[in-house]
């Protein structure tokens, strides 16, 4: 069985849900190796196992903090050195293509970012054109990069696994490497809500908002979902342009993409037409969301998400 | 101190965008443009022109004979000269090609600093830039909300989903901008007419000393094997909403797929 190399992303400790969706895609090409650019305790590892894994090896280097992106690339392309992948998967979020990306050029790799799926010899599914295609791509490499968007597949545990011991690595950082110097990091103000392209429901509000997205974040809350926005409501200064939607912002691939008072602009469909569902609301039935909608309410979106918002909590009453 | 902007032609969005039969993009069937997300990088890097002495800025693309139409775009908002990479062994260049005969064409037109859109609007996949400054050595500021030019060093600030980064780099440097860097211009009636005068360099593979071996889709690092246009997601159910009927179906919906 080849070997498949993943960077494993972590959250408070833990692996992430993407990084567990990884594993699960890793299992059909080869036999997993994680590598965590950070410590890893034994309940992480614990968990990193019951997902497949073989050996989980550990780099840490104060530069992974210190400088953009090009010393976690360094350090990969070692571990990738010293292990022998076939491929490399990575999640697609904006810090994991860039590794990819320089990864790629360091390992004369072949490249495929934001792929949905992958097939047991590696070849890669994924949609392009704001959704309006799927194309299938393959490396022509020895190794192959390969980044997942979240929400692609379900992670799946294994049976009957057994703990596997955390190897740490040591790495030499060129200078080269330590060339982006962050000089402040300004952490956002913890909104207690799952990250835009983790989460598996998205509520995002547009211009028909008015500006008020005090139902938008009921429903995300009530649904365990993330916030998003249109950019016509992120030119507005109503939502930060973090969380911003399409073409121009982030692209997420929800279970459910809830759709308020957005219209639907190609720019904004870039963004969220790989979503599995879609529900939209919007006053103006002639909005071109509806198209992609799989269930839309024409209808004024305060009232409607209100009376949503009240339904769900009468239910869990 | 030189700046080259990189930008790309791109089928416009707003039109039915679609593959030809080798897999490559068709570009015969739709109309191009300066892709909107090259349109900030084109931006930022007039303001640094207009702010200091001595700023020079360069357009610089690599694409088929019709590319030239997103070079002069920029030219028409107010870059001084551009340079087409132009050589039909380029056909089917994928990105990690592309990145190699940007450092090129970068390294031979010389450059202090290198800006970039964050991400073309047709392969979109964002990762040009960090490989264009891995390949050429630099260091790279990317996704940048803003950007500061000064003695010797660009600052910019990054926003992703958990922090807002500044980032220091020195020159020589790449540099990549979002849509919230500024505006971009739109060229004035002077502007267009002052473009028709401003040069453009045509360079071949030859010039910048690559080996059509190594580019082009025969040398692409990674194939597609299949392009088939989604089919349609099928017209869902829309209601109208009446006394909260709207409400009650979308509950429906949420009970129905487990959401809620």
């Amino acid at each position: 069985m080849p070997t498949v190399l993943v960077l494993a992303t972590f959250a408070d400790a833990v692996p992430s849900r993407a990084t567990l969706e990884l594993l699960t895609l890793a299992r059909r090409v080869g036999d997993p190796v994680v590598v965590v650019l950070e410590e890893v305790s034994e309940a992480a590892a614990a968990v990193l196992a019951a997902h497949g894994v073989t050996r989980v090896l550990s780099v840490q280097d104060p530069a992974f903090d210190a400088y953009l992106v090009a010393p976690k690339s360094e350090a990969l392309t070692q571990v990738v050195d010293a292990v022998g992948p076939a491929l490399v998967l990575l999640t697609s979020s904006v810090e994991g293509k860039e590794v990819a990306g320089r990864l790629a050029v360091r390992l004369g790799a072949s490249l495929v970012t934001d792929a949905v799926d992958l097939d047991a010899d590696g070849t890669a599914t994924k949609s392009v054109f704001a959704g309006g295609w799927t194309t299938r791509a393959r490396g022509g490499r020895d190794v192959g990069v390969v980044t997942v968007k979240p929400n692609s597949v379900t992670p799946e545990p294994v049976e009957g696994w057994s703990p596997v011991a955390v190897e740490p690595v040591a790495v030499t950082l060129s200078d080269a490497a330590r060339g982006a110097r962050i000089t402040a990091r300004d952490p956002r103000a913890g909104s207690g809500r799952p990250g835009l392209t983790e989460a598996t429901v998205v509520v995002s509000g547009g211009r028909g908002t008015g500006g008020d997205f005090a139902e938008v974040e009921a429903l995300a809350d009530a649904l365990g979902g993330a916030v998003g926005a249109s950019r016509a409501a992120v030119d507005a200064g109503w939502y930060p342009h973090a969380y911003q939607v399409g073409q121009t912002g982030t692209t997420v691939s929800p279970q459910l993409y809830v759709a308020a008072g957005i219209s639907g602009a190609i720019q904004h469909r870039a963004g969220m037409q790989t979503s599995k569902a879609v529900v939209a609301i919007n006053s103006d039935g002639e909005a071109p969301i509806f198209a992609l909608a799989d269930l839309g309410v024409v209808g004024d979106l305060h009232e409607v998400l209100d009376a949503v918002v009240a339904g769900l909590k009468a239910d869990q009453a | 101190m030189k700046i080259v902007v990189c930008v790309k032609h791109v089928p416009d969005a707003s039109a039915d965008r679609v593959f030809a039969d080798d897999l490559t993009v068709d570009r015969e069937g739709t109309d191009g443009l300066l892709s909107e997300l090259d349109e900030y990088a084109v931006e930022q890097a007039l303001r640094l022109a207009e702010a200091g002495d001595d700023v020079e800025v360069v357009v610089l693309t690599v694409g088929p004979d019709d590319a030239t139409a997103a070079i002069k775009r920029a030219l028409q908002m107010g870059v001084g000269s551009g340079v087409h990479v132009l050589d039909d062994a380029l056909h089917g260049t994928d990105v990690l090609g592309t990145s190699t005969v940007l450092a090129a064409a970068v390294t031979k037109a010389g450059a202090d600093l290198v800006v970039c859109g964050m991400s073309s609007t047709d392969g979109a996949m964002g990762v040009l830039p960090a490989m264009l400054a891995e390949r050429l050595g630099w260091p790279g500021a990317t996704y940048a909300g803003r950007l500061e030019v000064a003695d010797g060093h660009a600052t910019i600030v990054r926003e992703d989903d958990t922090a807002r980064l500044t980032v220091e780099v020195d020159l020589p440097a790449v540099v990549s901008v979002t849509d919230q860097s500024g505006e971009a211009r739109y060229p004035s009636m002077k502007g267009i007419l002052a473009a028709k005068k401003k040069p453009v360099q045509t360079w071949d593979l030859d010039d910048l000393g690559l080996d059509p071996a190594d580019v082009g889709l025969g040398a692409a690092w990674a194939h597609v094997v299949g392009a088939e246009p989604r089919p349609d997601r099928g017209a869902g159910q829309v209601v109208e909403d009446r006394d909260g009927s709207g409400a009650g179906a979308v509950l429906e919906f949420l009970a129905a797929g487990r959401y809620a």
